[in-house]
């Protein structure tokens, strides 16, 4: 399906839905802003709802379905995890997505296995915690700017600030490109999945920033992921410089917006919650359990996997080549898995929600990502005890494969 | 009561790490083993219920021996 993009919304406008269970929509308006409720019709009057819009897929709605499909590797493959097919061969680009793919996460076992078991020591608890003084200090700086205006925007001045520079830090490369690293990845997973062009070229910009970064640690290692990677040897050969390039890839596009979306939602969550929010300014020791419930409640990404082979999953007639989409934020809102589920509970004990996926593909950065955010928020709460929405704005969300705000004016 | 993380389930989200270091370590891949013989101590069994209730992939149990 073509789209033409609403130039107030930024989102693409498309004809209206009328019946979710057979032709939703994640790029809708309405399913972007407040999906809870759509969520709640389907999963009771059809949890596993079909599409023919961007391409056509599958969207379960039910934890017990999101997790079963989790783990039906390979028959629900990896091979192509983005909500929207990519453009076609003929149209592909250096860098494009028939060329360099993003390891682990675009691949099944055997690959999947060992891709993944190299990049995991980098985001083991203990690394990642190397990672905490640079993210407070960072997280300071950006308060500082603001501090004496009584007014941020949390999710353009500060959440979407955080991420790409740990990840840059990562990685060994400049963080001062930040900006262009989050363009780049709005890009390829929110503005180009609804414009081909713009999602080629953001492609081929990450690429060939990774290869020039590649080729100068092999003339120059260091102690960074890339020179490890490079150091790497899988069965006595070294690793092919576009899988390097491809893990490159997916830390940069899966680093970036998930994270800054997730900081996004819960200073949202806050800014309208004046109970949670003091709740957390006094007892900040609450913070890692409220950013697992503000996760489950809030869960930012939809990952998709491509049927291989024809399957019947509950009915559903699967053929190969459909897309299913994770719809893990859906899953995270199931009352059959959690009490109250469209209730946020910020001292949730119980709480097995699945944001980060579940199964083999569980997101390998999650430890950063939860760093970012309890550090984020720590600070933000010390520095910034009362704020709220300012009312004069428009709080704006983008969603599709990653969900959160994208403009969020707060003043204190 | 003794706390086991089935190691062929744990995908390494570390929130048993997170919620019961006292009982859980985990190796520098994130994956998640029972500390020592696994034995709960008295006054930590909370925390241990904690840890089986938030594993997304049902892979702690308790047991009494």
């Amino acid at each position: 399906m073509s789209a033409s993009v609403d130039a107030d919304s930024g989102l693409p406008t498309t004809s209206p839905v009328d019946d979710w269970p057979t032709d939703y929509d994640i790029f809708d308006a309405d399913y972007v802003t407040d999906p809870y409720p759509i969520w709640d019709d389907l999963r009771g009057e059809c949890p596993v709802a079909h599409t023919e819009r961007w391409g056509g897929s599958w969207l379960p709605t039910r934890y017990e379905d999101v997790v079963e499909m989790a783990r039906m590797v390979p028959v629900l493959s990896s091979t192509d995890p983005i909500v929207v097919r990519p453009p076609d061969a003929a149209s592909d680009v250096p860098g494009g997505y028939h060329t360099v793919n993003a390891p682990p996460i675009s691949s099944d076992p055997p690959v999947h296995t060992w891709s993944r078991r190299l990049i995991l020591p980098w985001f083991s608890p203990k690394a990642t915690a190397e990672h905490e003084p640079f993210t407070r200090e960072l997280c300071n700086r950006l308060i500082d700017e603001v501090i004496d205006t009584g007014r941020i925007d949390g999710a353009q001045q500060y959440a979407q600030q955080i991420p790409p520079r740990v990840i840059a830090k990562l990685l060994g490369v400049d963080g001062a490109k930040a900006d262009e690293f989050t363009e780049w990845v709005r890009g390829v997973l929110e503005l180009g999945l609804t414009n081909p062009a713009l999602r080629q070229k953001s492609r081929e910009l990450i690429r060939n920033f990774f290869m020039s970064e590649i080729a100068d640690r092999q003339k120059n290692p260091s102690d960074d992921l890339i020179s490890e990677m490079l150091r790497t040897e899988i069965d006595g050969k070294p690793l092919d410089l576009v899988h390097i390039a491809g893990t490159c890839n997916l830390m940069l596009v899966a680093g970036i917006d998930t994270t800054w979306s997730s900081i996004g939602s819960a200073l949202w969550h806050l800014a309208t919650h004046d109970d949670d929010r003091r709740r957390l300014v006094d007892d900040p020791a609450l913070i890692p359990t409220a950013v697992e419930e503000l996760l489950r409640a809030y869960s930012p990404v939809t990952m998709a996997r491509v049927v291989s082979e024809d399957v019947d999953f509950n009915g559903c007639p699967m053929k190969a080549g459909d897309k299913v989409l994770m719809n893990f934020p859906a899953a995270n809102r199931d009352p059959e898995a959690f009490e109250n589920p469209n209730d946020v509970i910020i001292d949730r004990q119980r709480n097995r929600h699945v944001a980060f996926g579940v199964g083999i593909h569980r997101c390998a950065g999650s430890n950063l990502a939860r760093m970012e955010m309890q550090v984020s928020i720590e600070e933000f709460l010390r520095r910034i005890p009362e704020f709220s929405l300012d009312d004069s704005a428009t709080v704006t969300w983008a969603g599709g494969q990653v969900r959160g705000p994208r403009q969020l004016s707060l003043v204190f | 009561m003794r706390i086991v993380v089935d190691s062929d389930k744990c995908e390494g989200h570390n929130r048993c790490y997170s919620l019961a270091p006292e009982l859980v370590e985990v190796d520098d891949y994130g994956y998640a083993t029972a500390k020592g013989d696994g034995v709960v101590p008295p006054g930590l069994e909370e925390k241990a219920r904690l840890a089986v209730d938030n594993c997304p992939e049902f892979a702690i149990t308790l047991v009494d021996d």
